[in-house]
């Protein structure tokens, strides 16, 4: 390959960060015009999927790509690093980006719409992008905060009553949590002088091996350990893991599903990719400290989510504490530390991402038919809307582990490596939990779908529109690709694993960053 | 100098914290607006206060003779800044808002989302 095809390969990593920032101009400019902002803001998200395609593949054949802004080389300069994992969540993130615009359509209202909804949504896809993508901590924070300001006026546009107090909850304790990232930054900076991922990894392992001055008061292995605790905090609130997870089933039910359905695919996730990448790149040397209370958090986060989930009756409130409980699993394959559980977690993401979505976006085609979230309201779906239930099973049975649906395989492939490595107790949590978890959605299917009471018949009444095009559509598209994902696991399995060797093997990675 | 901004630092964040911790709405984002400061003064000493020393050198100079003032922690701050007087301004309307529509500004009052629906017995 010529040197000049390489640097527009490796240019292209901007764009799907670019693209929705340019998207938000646009709609900017545009933002009187409904029609034409709905069109803007499709196009561009089908935009993104297309680069995070083309650069999935390059990735693929490539290995990393890598982008240094201003031409300044790696410890000094902000990088772009794309590597397989990363590659992996921006596809499939960009994938519920498309199918999410297509569901706006019909699920947001006008009134929303006039008030600038798609341009943080484009905001917020951009920071979303951005995190996937940096190899700058530092760099890292922005795009954290570029993601949750704007997810912070999704939560509160419309202004309702229950909005602005979710709101409070969401926004004390995230602006909570990116103080505490600030002071991991400023500390790291402290104690290493750099910022680079790469360069963290290599300044601290020198650290760790040189000796402790004589004087000191502490060593630097506390030290750096104390640092890793911040980050861990600081990301645990972000992805709501185990003590941590309050603002979660407190703020995610506000907004319209549309909403939630996003935050649910993209926010939580983004805190646990920065988990995963801090805590193998950086902060590996000492897996006993670090790795034993990941462990314990994720097996304290699975079954904290999966109870909070029985004493709910809202749908949208059950999953929200499903979407905790699943953060557990992800965070276990990382506990665990071995190239198949981070597999495992890799794997697990892609397949949570679209089902937990896709639930939500299905709880809001039952809303639209019987003008309620709460499970005692709605009875009898299944022979009012007979083809939605199916999907409804599918994707609950999906989140549940039933075989051969996608959920089984990301659940087996942790299970295993669990047991393979001799955790015995959190694997054993793990099935409890999944088990835990089929019980719950059985509830919703059996109250709000099999179960056929009295119809209230005021409540059905009221809001009997029936189901556009562009409600289903994306629900079709992410069930297809759930129905492919289990019939066809090993193609799945093949990139999570490329990416889980990628996360593992942190060598590379520096090496790449340094220029070989 | 170094000594009394670590001090500074400390301090405000307890005053911060403090503040958190009260009931009131509005004594949560002045906490908040304390710790950032906080923060921002702590990331400040990170790069070791350097006193009357450049933080760039010449172009003809290679090597570094002598110390040199970090640069990066002062754009750090700068940009933490920024980020943080955005938060602070957005949970200021957000605050506002909230007490306009929920009329209490007592945290302990907003509970209604944490709240477990009951069965509509209106329809019973």
């Amino acid at each position: 390959m010529n040197p000049e095809f390489n640097l527009n390969i490796n240019f292209l990593i901007v764009l799907p960060v670019l693209i929705p920032l340019s998207t938000v101009l646009l709609l900017i400019v545009f933002r009187n015009y409904l029609i034409l902002s709905r069109v803007i803001n499709l196009v561009g998200s089908f935009l993104i999927i297309f680069i995070s395609s083309l650069l999935f593949i390059f990735a693929n054949s490539k290995g990393t790509l890598f982008f240094a802004f201003g031409n300044w080389s790696a410890p000094v300069g902000i990088v772009f690093v794309m590597d397989m994992f990363s590659s992996v969540m921006l596809t499939i993130a960009s994938f519920m980006t498309f199918c999410i615009s297509i569901y706006f359509l019909s699920m947001i209202d006008t009134e929303r719409e006039k008030f600038g909804f798609y341009i943080f949504f484009q905001i917020m896809i951009a920071g979303v992008n951005g995190i996937f993508l940096t190899g700058d901590i530092f760099n890292l924070f922005v795009w954290f905060e570029l993601m949750l300001i704007s997810s912070f006026v999704l939560i509160v546009l419309g202004n309702e009553k229950c909005q602005l107090e979710g709101a409070i909850k969401y926004v004390a304790l995230n602006l909570l949590s990116s103080f505490i990232l600030l002071i991991g930054i400023g500390l790291l900076y402290g104690v290493t002088g750099t910022l680079n991922f790469a360069d963290l990894s290599q300044k601290i392992f020198q650290l760790i091996n040189q000796p402790d001055e004589k004087f000191s008061f502490i060593n630097n292995r506390a030290l750096i350990n104390a640092i890793s605790m911040l980050f861990l905090v600081s990301f645990g609130i972000k992805a709501a893991i185990f003590p941590m997870f309050f603002w979660l089933p407190a703020s995610y039910h506000t907004p319209p599903i549309a909403v939630t359905a996003i935050f649910s695919a993209l926010l939580t996730k983004t805190g646990i990719y920065s988990l995963i990448r801090i805590f193998t790149i950086i902060f590996h040397f000492d897996l006993d400290f670090t790795n034993t209370i990941i462990l314990v958090l994720a097996g304290f986060t699975m079954v904290t989510g999966v109870l909070g989930a029985f004493a709910q009756s809202d749908i949208r409130r059950i999953l929200s504490f499903h979407i905790i409980s699943q953060i557990g699993y992800i965070l276990m394959g990382l506990g665990i530390y071995t190239e198949y559980s981070v597999t495992g977690s890799v794997f697990f993401m892609i397949h949570i991402i679209l089902t937990k979505t896709v639930l939500f976006m299905i709880s809001g085609l039952v809303y639209i038919k019987f003008n309620s979230y709460c499970i005692d309201n709605i009875s009898g779906i299944y022979k009012k809307m007979p083809f939605i239930s199916i999907l409804f099973l599918l994707s609950a049975g999906s989140l549940a582990g039933i075989p051969p649906l996608p959920g089984f395989w990301a659940k087996f492939i942790i299970i295993k490596a669990g047991f393979e490595s001799q955790n015995y107790i959190i694997s054993i949590v793990a099935i409890l939990v999944s088990l835990l978890t089929l019980f719950s959605m059985l509830k919703i299917w059996n109250i709000c779908f099999w179960k056929e009471t009295e119809v209230h018949t005021e409540l059905v009444k009221s809001n009997f529109m029936s189901l556009k095009f562009s409600m289903v559509f994306p629900v079709l598209i992410i069930i297809s690709m759930l129905l492919i994902m289990s019939i066809y696991p090993e193609l799945f399995y093949y990139y999570s694993q490329k990416a889980g060797e990628y996360i593992m093997n942190y060598d590379i990675y520096i090496k790449f960053i340094f220029g070989k | 100098m170094l000594f009394f901004i670590v001090i500074l630092s400390g301090l405000i964040f307890s005053v911060g914290l403090y503040m958190i911790l009260r009931r009131s709405i509005v004594r949560l984002i002045l906490g908040f607006a304390l710790i950032s400061n906080a923060v921002n003064l702590l990331i400040f000493i990170s790069g070791k206060l350097i006193k009357g020393k450049p933080p760039i050198t010449s172009e003809n100079i290679s090597l570094l003779k002598e110390t040199h003032a970090d640069p990066l922690p002062q754009a750090l701050v700068l940009t933490a800044i920024v980020i943080g007087f955005g938060l602070i301004a957005f949970s200021i309307i957000l605050i506002k808002r909230a007490y306009i529509i929920n009329k209490t500004e007592d945290l302990d009052d907003l509970n209604t989302t944490d709240k477990i629906v009951v069965k509509n017995n209106k329809l019973k």
